[in-house]
């Protein structure tokens, strides 16, 4: 095991390439579902604020749990 | 051609039905991705033996070499869309386009970086100006300039009509890239793996190789349809079909 991570002394280059490729893939899978999230979100309370502003008084109550 | 393929392409180009089409694939390529990516990396760092001159820093090519090819593959694509966004003015293929610059721009980082550490402990030196670096370089920053001038305009459909401009302007730097080996004297190897003629590697190097290729692949349609649901969100939030999904209409926030 030990031998595997030493990859015959180039372990610390090989480790840090495989690790920036898994690191920049990760994020790059991460960001868009997060941000469409966001998006339904802000839509959401766009959405409230525009049904509170035809109905006055009527509680928005979309804002609460977005 | 059949009949029913351009009658599905141009349903396709409807936001709605992309946006639904993209969630149903997404997790299928997503998965695909990732069990290839898994079987090439158990084949390139467990099962292909050492090379007889690098010994095992070699093994970096199973993410270089893909990452490298992708940085081209998805510039192509994403010229392709700019060029269909531009004549036919199809919103989906500006939006393709678009969200397609991040994901080559991430895969170029990845070119160099790994690279970079490759280069270090086989030619002495992290970085040299030499063509096939500095063109892919030029190609990181041709994709953020892109990705800038997209999110510079405050209408988003003048932004990427903006952006796709760069992007065939910018193209003329892929064939630079690719043949930059062949133009110029250079620190960095030739082609390995050759479309006509026999490929200078080994079998047991070779399919970890070709299989990680077909991962990023998988992997850059998953994220590529990731981005345009969370896009569409966004820039098709007037519509009656968004604020359906946003307001959790039953039958359409299918995934």
């Amino acid at each position: 095991m030990s031998q595997f991570l030493a990859m015959g002394g180039y372990g610390a280059y090989v480790w840090t390439a495989f690790a920036t490729f898994l690191i920049v893939l990760l994020i790059d899978t991460l960001a868009p579902l997060a941000r469409r999230r966001r998006n339904l979100r802000e839509l959401r309370a766009r959405l409230a604020r525009q049904e509170n502003r035809r109905r006055p008084g009527t509680p928005p109550s979309n804002e609460s749990n977005a | 051609m059949a009949n029913w393929v351009p009658l599905w392409l141009h349903r396709l180009g409807s936001p709605p039905v992309f946006y639904r089409f993209a969630g149903a694939v997404r997790p299928w390529a997503f998965g695909l991705a990732l069990l290839l990516g898994a079987v090439a990396l158990y084949g390139g760092l467990v099962v292909a033996p050492a090379d007889y001159q690098q010994g095992d820093a070699y093994r970096i090519i199973f993410i270089h070499v893909p990452s490298a090819w992708m940085s081209l593959f998805i510039y192509g694509a994403m010229a392709v869309a700019a060029f269909v966004g531009l004549v036919w003015r199809i919103k989906i293929a500006e939006v393709v386009a678009m969200e397609s610059a991040p994901i080559g721009a991430a895969f170029t980082l990845i070119t160099l970086v790994t690279g970079s550490l490759w280069g270090k402990p086989m030619w002495g030196t992290w970085w040299t100006w030499d063509a096939r670096l500095t063109s892919e370089l030029v190609l990181l920053f041709i994709y953020l300039g892109i990705i800038g001038l997209y999110h510079s305009f405050e209408d988003r459909r003048q932004g990427a009509r903006a952006a796709a401009f760069l992007v065939l302007v910018g193209a003329v730097n892929v064939p630079i890239v690719h043949f930059s080996v062949n133009w110029w004297n250079t620190l960095h190897q030739g082609s390995t793996i050759r479309l006509l003629g026999p490929s200078h590697i080994e079998a047991s190097m070779l399919w970890p190789l070709l299989t990680m290729m077909a991962a990023t692949k998988c992997y850059y349609v998953a994220s590529l349809f990731a981005r345009v649901r969370a896009d569409l969100i966004a820039s098709e939030g007037g519509k009656a079909w968004v604020r359906d999904i946003a307001l959790g209409q039953p039958g359409n926030d299918a995934a």
